[in-house]
Formats: C-alpha cells, structure tokens, sequence
C-alpha cells in the first residue's frame, strides 16, 4: 500500500490507484464532472483539479496516480478559484436555459454548480452552437454540450463504432459524426448509450411523450400500452427505488392510472417470440441435418440498435438474421389485428404504445416494414425515462399505487419472457422450450437455467447434447447444439468476424445491441451505482424464478393465439404479421 | 523577382472520379501501425490536393481507424483540406513584415481582381487565394506565392500582373 497525505489526513490507497478513488475511499470526495467510474477517465474537464505539494502545476485527480509521500490539497484556495474559474468557462458558451432542458434536476452540470457555489457568470458569449440534430431515435442539441467526451467513449470504446468524436477546433469544435453530417445519416445503430452517459441535456432520446398524451386525450383513439421485460426493474430508480428493485404491478397500476385503454405486456409477445424464433430454428437445424441448404447460425433479431448496425456493418450476414419482429412488433401487429377484431374496434381508431428500455425501437417503429394493413405496427415509443416523465407529469404518486395485474389476452407471460430483458435471456428461454419440443423432456438443468449463458460477460458460449428424442425429430439423435451468446456491438463484431471468416462454430446466436441486454439499454434510467447491472440482473432472474410458468410454450394464452387466429408457429398467418424483412444499409453514409 | 522553387509532384486534375488505386501503397505503408495517422494524411493530400471523402473511407476500410476519428484530424489541423484546391494556391504572407507594408491592400486588389475571397477556389479550378502566417521572406515584403514560386516587393498592381501572367 502507498501512503500519502490529502487534507492533513495520512491514508494509504493501492498502488495505481487515482487520487479520486484514494480520497473517496476515505472519505474525501472531490468534485468531478466528466470522470465516470468504470467508463471514463479522460481528464478533458479539470474540475477535479488538486493540489499536490511539489508539483509545477494542478493535477486532475481522475488521472494522477497515488505516490508514496504525495501530499494533497483538495480544497486550498487556489483549488476553488481554479474549480470556479473552469465552471464559468464551461457556462459561457453553454445554452442556460435550465428551467426549459429535459434534465433540469438531473443535470451534473447543475449539480456541480451547486456544489462549487459560482455566484456569477461572468463570461457569458451566448452559444457558440446553436445546432439541434433531431433523427428518429436520438436528439443532439451541441448548445449543451461540455465536451466531457463520454459520448465518444461510449461510441468507440465500449460499443466500437465511433459514429461520435470531436470535429473541428476551437469554437467551431463540436462533438459529431464525421464532417459533422446529422447523425441519422452517419451509420449510428441508435443503440442510446451516449444518451445514457451524457451529463447534460445535449443527448438524449427523440421525443414522442406528445404524440402519446394526444392519443390519450382523445376520446375517439383506443390507447394500447406495453412494456418491456427490463423496464419493470428500472422504472422504479426514477421514484427513489433501490437500484435492482422490481416494480412490475406498479408500474401497471401507472399506466393505467394515466389513462390508457389496455395495459398488454411485451412478455407476453416474448412468448411468442420464442414459439417463432425457435421453431425457425428447428425449421433450419432440419434443412442443415438433411443436407438441405440451410443459412446456420441462426441470428436472434429482438434488439433494433443490433438489426441496424448488422444492415449497416454486415449486410452480407443479414441472411442469418432471424425473420421474427422484434416482440413489442408482434404485440403491435397482433393488437391491431387478432385484438382489434375481438373487440370490434378499426385498427386505424387504435394507438399503440411501446415502453422499451431503448432508443433504437423508436427507429424501428418508424421502419416502413412495420406496418400490416395499412397501420403501422407501434404508434410510438417511450423510453423507461420518458414513461417516468409522464407519470410524473400526470401527478401519480407512484410509490402509493396498489400493485396491479396486465389486461388479457396479450398480458399473461412466463418466467422466459422475463429473462429477455438480460443478455442470454432469450437464448435460455429458446433452449428452455426447444429442447421440450425436441425431446419431450424438461431441460435438465437447475432452476431451467443454462448457467453457462447466465452473467454479463462479453461472450458467452453453451453447447446442449441432444439424446433419446423424440421420433419426429431423431435427426436430433446425438446432434450437439452450440450457442453463443453477447451483449454490446463490439462483441457482435467478433462473432459477425468469425461468421465472415467461415470459422463460426455456432448454430445459434443471440445478440443484444447494449452492453448486458436490455437492463443496460440506451433508454432505461441513468444511474450512479456502479453495480447497477448486476442488481437489475438479479431482479429479471427472481422475477422468471416467482412464475409458475417459466417455458413460453406453456403459456396458455400463447396457446389460445395459435388455436383461434395464427394456426401454428411460422404458418402464413405469422409470417404475414410477426415476420419481417432487412435492407442493407452498408451505403447509407450520406 | 521571382524565385524558382521544386515543382510539386503529382499534379492530379481536380475533376473526375478519385482514383483510390493512387493511394494504395501510400495506406499499405501504415497497415497495423498505431502512429502516423498525421503523416499518413498528410501524404494523400498530396495526391489528391485534399483530403477527398472516398479517400477517407479507403482509409477506414483498410486500417483501424473510424470515418469520425479521420475526420477529428483533418478538421483540427489548419493545413488539412476537405475541399479540393486550385490548380495553383496563392499564398499571401500576412506576417508581421509584410502587414506593416500594408499587404492587406495587395490582399484587396487580388480579391478584386480574382473574385472571389480569401480561401475560396475561381471557378475555374486555377487559383486558391489563402492568406498565410508568414512565407520566411520578410526582407522581400510584402510577398506571396503562386504555386511554388515566390513573388516579393508587391503593389496591387504588380501583384495582379503576376497572376495575369503567371506561367509555371
């Protein structure tokens, strides 16, 4: 251990540690703006400049390293003239309309002006960047931005596509995709993970709160609202929840609360995506078993930042894809259709609304092939952020409301619909019902779960030996099933490489566009706790674990779907409604 | 006076399809190198005279950097160019020396005459008019350069003559 000395205190700290982390450790916090624990430490902002006695010049605690002997001064006055001096800076170029920005109060900008008591503003020059760049997913608006550059890290270091970095220098300098082009025409997957990171309001999700109070207020529009599986165990960070608690009934009970005609859930189309993807699976595994031409590894299609950055990257591979819609899709598509008829209502007069832990579905909603009879599928798209927004608009005290139960036919789910929230989720709940429909046998695993797919790992790989199966499919007979599994688009890319390079050896792929799945989406709430995946992990899994029912086929309104409107998994029905198509967009850099 | 300097290799017309082939050798020399990028850039200008998009996207194909992180460069460092440049460049000193002989009016009848502002093409592709820190030559001040050639003890007047009849 090293000792050193930061405020008269002696304290010893590892050895690489920082002075941040040696201070905060004991007790010191030093203030800082662009650092992020465990995402970026890039020194661009300075405010956690320090002392250090000996040294020429100030040194930013994010990155200096503890020195046996260093001695420390967080707080002289030299440190708050500079700490000040360097705000002001940041404001004078920085758009000051708080009171009118989406992350008034939840602004660390704000919240660090707070803490550094500035008074004044005393070099005001008016924004040098007026820019607002509004694409179907994200907004930028470069009047707010501090240049911290966790965006660009979140970009090209942690999801590796590098869409965002600083253009130009000086005051023209802006932090945008090449020859500073809106991002819509930049190649972006609209995975949202730079509107997650961003401390201010200069990224953040393309709104449709508007869209959606209007369809609410009129009387003559039937509002249908579903959520995904990983918005139940985040929505609650937004109303003071521990990080990693469920809300599921709540959050019911809120959006019914705010006026919505069926609260269905995406669980449920979860289900069905699983009776879909895997018997197109099974559809493909025969074909390849019987020397048939089969295109192998099957490629899970759920996560739309995923969908676009394969058109985008490898339009070659798009063959691999999976056909299924993404699950809030097939809700969609089935609500105005196999619903829609039940009640006697036009799918024209129905609106249906999507709360996903995501930004990229905001796009997808858009995309011209999803739509069936004329309507699009899903009318808008709310982030887990903006869903807390309205509920806070339309003044429901969230933490009072009474736990309530999803509306039938399209709410009941099993244990699997959960786990699609969390990287491995949807393969495990595939295994889970294909290896019944295989082998007529319950997977024999503990708890159902495919422990080697299960945690947050880049990659993760499985392989499942199939013996004693059924007659139907003893092409099965001895036949090993290799998966893989991850999560983020610069693991996509390797696994996309080794398909490319012919050295794959998997048959079946699952990919979620954000690092740890939909938990960790681009839409889901920003939060401080570095273990925040593990804990909304933990919540999706014991939410699978309290069901009766944890296998998709189970689920008896699955069951009626297939028996009164769809006929069977991948008939023409389905493929007519919860099948789609891709384009390659390796060309859209324009 | 005019002073003869080292005529610029690689004279490449500005209009017509970029020919990508010209820089292959020039992108191998850097494949798997982690440095250089500046140098790297600085050596298709050359060829090209700027810094053309399909260029860049040749670049990014083939080694591991992203089109934004090409671009953060190009656009940072003054003497990279997005846009294709004249035929010849007129590279007007507006250092200390030359300022102080007024080079500001010789800058103006050159405007006049070429039409078109400092930093801007003529549209027929011959001239760009950049005014530049200093040339190293204040004993001839004020001074330019067309192309590879020094022009010194300028008026407006024979400033303009010496694009009239500008020859390389």
């Amino acid at each position: 251990m090293i000792q050193l000395t930061i405020n008269n205190k002696k304290i010893s700290a590892a050895p690489g540690s920082t002075i941040l982390e040696a201070a905060k450790q004991n007790g010191i916090i030093i203030p800082s703006l662009c650092y992020m624990e465990g995402v970026h430490k890039f020194g661009s902002c300075r405010i956690c400049s320090v002392e250090v006695e000996g040294a020429r010049t100030l040194q930013i605690a994010c990155m200096a390293e503890v020195r046996e002997g260093m001695v420390v001064h967080t707080n002289s006055k030299k440190v708050q003239k500079t700490r000040k001096v360097l705000y002001e800076l940041m404001l004078s170029d920085h758009s000051k309309n708080c009171l009118s920005c989406v992350r008034n109060q939840s602004c660390e900008l704000q919240k660090l002006g707070d803490i550094l008591g500035v008074g004044e503003n005393r070099f005001d020059t008016g924004s040098a960047r007026e820019q607002l760049d509004i694409s179907p997913s994200i907004t930028r608006d470069l009047s707010k931005c501090i240049f911290c550059r966790r965006c660009v890290t979140a970009c090209k270091g942690i999801q590796g596509i590098g869409i965002l970095d600083a253009q130009n220098r000086g005051f023209d300098s802006v932090i945008a995709p090449a020859m500073d082009r809106p991002i819509n025409s930049a190649k972006c997957a609209f995975c949202g993970q730079c509107t997650v990171v961003c401390p201010v309001g200069a990224l953040k999700e393309t709104d449709h709160i508007e869209r959606v109070w209007e369809a609410i207020n009129n009387p003559e529009i039937r509002v249908v609202m579903q959520p995904a599986p990983a918005v139940r165990v985040a929505l609650g960070e937004m109303f003071g929840y521990p990080v990693g608690t469920s809300v599921t009934g709540q959050m019911a009970a809120a959006m019914r609360a705010l006026g919505v005609d069926d609260v269905f859930d995406t669980n449920w189309a979860a289900d069905l995506t699983i009776m879909e993807e895997g018997t197109e699976f099974l559809h493909r595994a025969i074909d390849a078993l019987s020397g048939k031409k089969a295109v192998l590894p099957l490629v899970s299609s759920c996560s739309p930042g995923w969908i676009k950055y394969i058109e985008s990257y490898f339009p070659q591979l798009i063959p691999n894809l999976s056909s299924c819609k993404s699950p809030h899709m097939m809700l969609g598509a089935l609500a105005k259709s196999y619903y829609a008829e039940s009640i006697d209502v036009a799918p024209e007069k129905m609106y249906t609304v999507s709360i996903m832990p995501c930004t990229a579905k905001k796009f997808e909603a858009g995309r011209e092939e999803m739509v069936n009879n004329g309507v699009p599928n899903v009318d808008a798209v709310l982030t887990t952020r903006e869903l807390g927004q309205m509920i806070k608009q339309a003044g429901i005290d969230f933490r009072s409301l009474k736990e309530e139960q999803f509306d039938d036919p399209l709410g009941q789910s099993t244990g699997a619909a959960d786990i699609f929230g969390v990287t491995g989720g949807v393969m495990e709940a595939a295994i889970r019902t294909v290896y019944v429909i295989i082998t007529g046998r319950e997977l024999p695993f503990e708890g159902l779960h495919v422990a080697p797919i299960v945690g947050l790992d880049q990659i993760k790989e499985a392989t499942l030996k199939l013996e004693n199966v059924l007659p139907d499919y003893k092409m099965f007979e001895g036949f090993e099933v290799k998966v893989a599994v991850t999560s983020g688009l610069a693991g996509a890319k390797i696994l996309m490489d080794q398909i490319m390079a012919g050295t794959s050896p998997y048959h079946f792929i699952e990919v979620m566009g954000c690092p740890s799945g939909c938990i960790c989406g681009g839409g889901q709430p920003r939060s401080e706790d570095p273990d925040v995946r593990t804990k909304r992990l933990k919540a999706l899994y014991s939410e699978d674990e309290s069901k009766v029912l944890r296998q998709s086929h189970l689920n008896p309104s699955i069951a009626a779907v297939y028996k009164d409107f769809l006929g069977k998994p991948c008939g023409h029905k389905s493929h007519e409604l919860l099948h789609t198509h891709y384009v390659d967009r390796s060309s859209e850099n324009e | 006076m005019r002073i003869k300097r080292i005529i610029r290799p690689n004279e490449v017309p500005i209009d017509g399809a970029i020919d990508l082939h010209l820089i292959e050798n020039v992108v191998a020399k850097y494949k798997g190198k982690k440095e250089g990028l500046i140098a790297l850039l600085q050596e298709v200008q050359t060829v090209y005279t700027y810094l053309p998009k399909p260029a860049l996207e040749f670049i990014e194909s083939e080694l591991n950097y992203t089109l934004g992180e090409l671009y953060a460069v190009a656009t940072f460092y003054a003497q990279f160019k997005l846009k294709p440049s004249g035929k010849y460049s007129i590279k007007v000193c507006k250092g200390t020396a030359c300022h102080v002989q007024n080079v500001n009016a010789v800058m103006d009848e050159m405007i006049d005459y070429l039409k078109i502002e400092d930093g801007e093409t003529t549209p027929d592709g011959k001239y760009t008019l950049e005014s530049v820190s200093c040339l190293g030559c204040c004993s001839l001040a004020p001074a330019m350069m067309i192309g590879e050639e020094t022009f010194g003890k300028l008026t407006g007047e024979s400033a303009v003559t010496y694009i009239k009849n500008f020859e390389p």
